[in-house]
């Protein structure tokens, strides 16, 4: 959400003077206060999106400590490395967002819109190594459905570990895997632990889903900025939709710090604690 | 800044209603459908709010008006079980999330803080009026939900009934409100940014009115406890569509779990309810016993202190579910301390009162009733955060009308001071006084007749949520459902002559009460569409009767 609180800029572009007065709205007494409020909605904002994902963080901070072994082992299922390299992605993206809110700050139009553009190409690499990851959930059986399978999840990631074999069933980009033998079923059907997974997957699945989420409605609100930047709609006196985005995507990084180790990293730390 | 108005000399305080019919003002400037309903005007958008929260009060009201049937006879002969249970949870969705929480924020507060700090406007109209729009989807998959079916969970959604045993409209209506909490977000967010960044020079923080302090500790409620409650019926959701099990303890999960989080969001909503009622409170006291508000400081402090004070007493509705008796005790006294800046307010209330010259206009029953009704609601609220009474009282009558009278007398009542003060306000038209003081009578005795009783079964042992009771509670409540009626009517009669008053009342001066606060003393009743010719410039206390007389009293000397 930008908070915008502009009026659209008038489609005659015949004042070439670009006077103050188009960049404030009639409510502001100055560009100051009309900046200044831009900037504590917005942290006001974050500051709800805080306790919005905080309840999650809750939620994995009993379940954690209830099933400390059972979510040990399902840390480990996932893959460090490709979160890790989707950390430094995902950081690179807030540096060119940096650049973009520098370049508003000295009233560099088309430089927002390079800069937007290079964040958007970040992002969408860190959402297509989340893709290829839930991919590769979808063969191990590990979405928190029905077809959730535990006993199956370890067999076939300790095969994958040691033969460093490429599942067959990796083609296309349809999610697809065969179905899970009825015999491992039963053998779930008997394990507590199975549902303690499952939780954790959840979790999982939830979180990172919902950081997903975030992502692709960062997409939509740089878009929308990208193309105002390019009619020249933001001056040095005027950017606080382009700082808003800085402040929310730097926001949505920030949780994905978060995420990274206590999904990925969790299991490497509890096992290396035994 | 060429003409700088000074708040001492209170212009236009009297005798300001000549040429009233020539002047331009928000409500007759313009007049399409789109003007109302694309408008970024503050005060438009709050009556936007009134008609659409005062539809909701009477559906809520209708709901209960099938509760007290049913329980004129211990059988249950007048509805269906399953319609009781959906009648009730109707009635607590309806009232808690639809009128109670944004009624006094979204109506009174939306028309009054920018006139209360000077300011032209709220700092982000467009989201002001997109919060109305977002209230309007919630309310609309509510409402799809209460007719294509219903819901009989109960208000509070407990799992694991609400995601695992229950075959009604659950989703719709988590649905629903989880939309519903992003207009209370951006109503927050919209206030908050405001007395922040939009206050009139001079006008210090410990100059605001005594309102805007109790909508900022709503508005940071809002802003912190919303959004848990957001992420926790999204989890209902979740469970109930993929049962995964976060909240059923077949899978593993824990109910418990759902209930700390949906406290933590719903116990600081009650003072989400509360809060903007007592600020109206301190507004009114002072208006109508021509006294500066004692305690000024002191009861600035205790919104706050309330307001921090909400978030870490969730756990006391809990007490029987399952809590570790460290963390019950702890949350006891963490309850008890609630009342300290509650008891503040009360108190500092009757100092105002002492030795002013106190007039009985309408808004003040209401403010009298207020401080009783409240005062009753706060003290039982006692009796149910001491852990040994509160498993005696848990889950019965008690708690429901201890939580009346801190909801219905507390904030509707508060509701109902502020709409009869800033009516003339609002449409500059003066409302029957007679009509209206006997609402406030009826409000009060209907109100007490109607709960009071309730105290008593409760006591001794009547389950709240239950469709058919035992004989001998009987007589009490027929009491209850006697006031009820009572309620009922003086809930009615302002619907009429208030909505009388706002096209033909007596023209009403901008300053009738003679009040010292900006929105009275520097604007028009109604307002121009941009409130102030010029930006005030204050340069005293908010609550100065020395220059401001009452329209109609006596100039002394």
């Amino acid at each position: 959400m930008s908070l915008t609180e502009k009026h659209a800029p008038t489609k005659g572009h015949d004042d070439a003077s670009h006077g103050h007065d188009h960049d404030l709205a009639h409510h502001f007494d100055n560009v100051e206060q009309q900046h200044d409020a831009g900037n504590l909605g917005m942290w006001m904002f974050l500051t709800t999106e805080v306790l919005f994902f905080g309840g999650l963080f809750a939620a994995y901070t009993i379940y954690r400590y209830k099933f400390e072994k059972v979510f040990e082992q399902a840390s480990n299922i996932l893959d460090p490395l490709l979160g890790g390299v989707n950390t430094i992605v995902l950081i690179f993206s807030s540096v060119t967002m940096a650049f973009a809110v520098r370049s508003a700050q000295q009233g560099k139009s088309k430089a927002i819109v390079a800069w937007l553009a290079a964040t958007i190409v970040f992002g969408s690499m860190f959402l297509g190594i989340k893709y290829f990851e839930w991919k590769h959930d979808a063969t191990l059986h590990v979405f928190p459905t029905s077809d959730f399978n535990w006993t199956w999840a370890r067999e076939k990631h300790a095969e994958h570990e040691h033969h460093e074999s490429h599942e067959p069933e990796m083609r296309g980009l349809v999610f697809n895997s065969p179905k899970v033998p009825q015999s491992y079923i039963d053998k779930d059907s008997k394990n507590p632990e199975a549902k303690q997974a499952r939780l954790f997957f959840f979790l999982y699945f939830m979180m990172t889903s919902l950081h997903a989420a975030h992502m692709v409605i960062g997409f939509g609100i740089m878009a929308v900025i990208m193309i105002y930047a390019w009619n020249g709609f933001y001056s040095a006196n005027y950017y606080v939709p382009v700082e808003s985005v800085g402040l929310y995507w730097h926001f949505v990084d920030l949780v994905w710090i978060f995420l990274y180790p206590l999904l990925y990293l969790l299991g490497a730390h509890l096992s290396a604690g035994h | 800044m060429s003409t700088m108005l000074d708040v001492k000399t209170g212009s236009g305080a009297v005798g300001a209603s000549v040429g009233h019919d020539s002047k331009v003002n928000y409500l007759n400037h313009v007049n399409t459908a789109a003007s109302w309903f694309l408008t970024l005007d503050h005060k438009r958008i709050a009556l936007l709010y009134l008609v659409v929260t005062s539809f909701m009060f009477v559906l809520g009201g209708a709901y209960a008006g099938v509760i007290r049937a049913e329980l004129i006879t211990p059988k249950g002969d007048f509805v269906s079980s399953d319609f009781y249970n959906k009648s009730f949870t109707a009635h607590g969705v309806i009232m808690v999330f639809f009128v109670l929480i944004p009624a006094i924020p979204s109506v009174i507060g939306n028309f009054c803080l920018p006139l209360m700090l000077g300011a032209k406007d709220v700092a982000f109209p467009r989201i002001n009026l997109i919060s109305w729009y977002v209230y309007m989807a919630g309310a609309s998959f509510t409402l799809f939900a209460l007719i294509s079916g219903g819901v009989d969970s109960g208000w509070t959604f407990y799992t694991p009934l609400s995601t695992t045993y229950l075959n009604s409209n659950v989703m719709a209506t988590a649905t629903g409100l989880f939309i519903l909490g992003f207009a209370s977000i951006l109503t927050g967010l919209n206030f908050i940014v405001t007395i922040h960044r939009m206050r009139s020079p001079g006008l210090t923080w410990f100059r605001l009115p005594l309102f805007v302090w109790a909508i900022y500790a709503t508005s940071v409620i809002q802003l912190l406890g919303t959004p848990v409650i957001a992420i926790t019926l999204a989890l209902v959701g979740v469970e109930r569509a993929l049962g995964v099990g976060i909240f059923d303890p077949r899978l593993g999960g824990d109910p418990i779990l759902y209930q700390h989080l949906f406290w933590f969001y719903s116990h600081p909503a009650v003072y989400i309810m509360i809060l903007p009622a007592l600020g109206v409170t301190n507004e009114l006291i002072s208006t109508f016993s021509r006294k500066p508000v004692f305690g000024y400081t002191m009861i600035a402090g205790s919104s706050i202190a309330i307001a921090v004070f909400s978030f870490i007493v969730w756990a006391h509705h809990m007490f029987t579910s399952g809590l570790s008796p460290y963390a019950a005790m702890f949350f006891s006294l963490l309850t008890f301390s609630v009342a300290i800046p509650s008891g503040i307010k009360v108190f500092s209330w009757l100092a105002t009162l002492f030795q002013g010259s106190i007039s009985f206009d309408s808004p003040m029953l209401f403010a009298y009733s207020f401080i009783g009704l409240f005062t009753i609601g706060g003290m039982t609220g006692l009796f149910l955060s001491t852990l040994g009474t509160d498993i005696h009282m848990h889950d019965t009558y008690f708690v429901v009308a201890h939580f009346h009278y801190v909801m219905v007398g507390g904030t509707i009542v508060g509701y109902l001071g502020a709409l009869h003060f800033w009516w003339p306000k609002m449409f500059g038209r003066m409302y029957a006084e007679f009509p209206a003081k006997i609402s406030a009578i009826l409000v009060f005795v209907g109100f007490n007749l109607t709960f009071f009783p309730q105290f008593l079964l409760g006591y001794m042992g009547m389950p709240r949520r239950y469709h058919e009771y035992p004989a001998e509670f009987q007589v009490l409540n027929l009491f209850s459902t006697a006031g009820a009626l009572v309620l009922g009517v003086g809930y009615i009669m302002p619907i009429f002559y208030l909505t009388w008053a706002a096209f033909f009342g007596k023209k009403a001066s901008s300053n009738p009460w003679g009040a010292t606060t900006l929105d009275w003393t520097h604007t028009e009743s109604p307002p121009s569409p941009h409130n102030f010719e010029s930006t005030p410039v204050v340069t005293a206390d908010p609550y100065d009767y020395r220059v401001i007389q009452k329209e109609g009293a006596l100039v002394a000397h």
